[in-house]
């Protein structure tokens, strides 16, 4: 089986062992049992009916907008263990609404998709500031509002809105109004750019893949290459869906450990896994 | 002579991987000392109505 083909069999799996509360898509309640306690690495919404345990962007906003502010101990520790150990791969491997995203880019067009544009670069620092507005400062200033799942998570709206709000049971009775609207929009914005657009939502707006970049550098499971091999014949960054150039900076905060670059190289320079040699920090991993 | 990225992986000590991993420990045992999973199991089995867009 391919790397590729490996990979989305663990996305599918991830996907249905984080939703595996089946029977809630024809119940319309939400799974209320003790895994919810513990956070998933990846965005999946916990008002999903599927979903089995809790969203570490909503449950970090949650503290955040608590009164008094609780620091967010929990959420943050298991966020650092996920990032440390996997940064970027979470994305990558077990985030839902990533590889729901990849589906949709999969769907063949007539035309060419598009990789890179003119404001492509200055666009992807767009999630650092929603990671530090949206989900860090404005539940902080704003009593008991998730401003982040309030006004933007469209993994939110497809995983709890629609299942709960337009087909669920008439008992539930969520009224839908301007701002499900709105946010039904935002989530069909992406799923159209989807077609054209590898990720849209990871690359410009998700503050968890944000976050997560941050360990690309010093994270366990990372990219080891082999620079003595490198021909430098730029198959790697020319297969790479999120733009980077991995003989440059294996270790890039945009890079999702997709494993395409390595497949790809025809030396077999890289390497993805996890390094007996994992602390270094590249000193060629800076933004390009 | 520029150093290549492997050799420089080579050079550094595993310190700061090390670090966070206890730092990340550490905060999760103080979280689940101080009751936070409770707090986190009471938010996720309601409906969030932010979440799903009415609230
Ligand atoms: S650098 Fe390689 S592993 Fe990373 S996203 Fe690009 S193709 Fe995938």
């Amino acid at each position: 089986m391919s790397g590729e083909k490996r990979r989305g069999w663990i996305q599918f799996s991830a996907l249905l062992i984080q939703n595996a509360n089946f029977r809630g898509f024809f119940s319309g309640k939400i799974f209320q049992g003790d895994t919810k306690a513990v956070c998933v690495p990846g965005i999946n919404c916990y008002s999903c009916p599927g979903a089995v345990g809790a969203c570490p962007v909503g449950s970090l906003q949650t503290f955040l907008a608590s009164r008094p502010v609780k620091f967010p101990y929990y959420v943050l520790g298991l966020l650092i263990l996920f990032g440390t150990i996997l940064g970027r791969a979470v994305c990558g491997f077990l985030c839902p609404f990533g590889f729901i995203q990849e589906l949709i880019h999969k769907i063949p067009l007539p035309k060419k998709k598009i990789g890179s544009f003119p404001g492509d670069r200055a666009l992807r620092k767009l999630k650092y500031a929603i990671l530090l507005v949206m989900v860090i400062l404005l539940p902080l200033a704003m009593d008991y509002t998730p401003t982040f799942c309030k006004y933007i998570c469209p993994a939110g709206t497809l995983e709890g809105g629609i299942p709960l709000v337009l087909f669920g049971s008439s008992k539930l009775n969520f009224p839908a109004g301007t701002l499900f609207y709105t946010k039904l929009a935002v989530l069909i914005l992406l799923f159209v750019l989807s077609l054209f657009l590898f990720r849209p939502f990871c690359k410009y707006l998700c503050p968890l893949g944000a976050f997560y970049g941050l360990f690309n550098r010093v994270s366990l499971y990372r990219m080891r290459p082999e620079p003595e091999k490198c021909t430098h014949c730029g198959a790697c960054s020319a297969v790479c869906p999120m733009q980077v150039d991995p003989s440059a900076t294996p270790n890039h905060t945009e890079c999702i450990r997709c494993g395409r670059c390595t497949s790809a190289c025809p030396a077999g320079a890289l390497h993805l896994g996890f390094s007996r040699r994992a602390g270094a920090a590249e000193v060629q991993d800076g933004e390009r | 002579m520029k150093e290549s990225p492997d050799s420089a992986d080579k050079k550094r000590p595993a310190v700061l991987p090390l670090f966070l991993l206890l730092a990340g420990a550490g905060l999760l045992l103080a979280g689940l000392l101080s009751g936070q999973a409770q707090d986190v199991l009471m938010k996720a089995v309601r409906v969030c109505l932010e979440c799903i867009g009415v609230g």
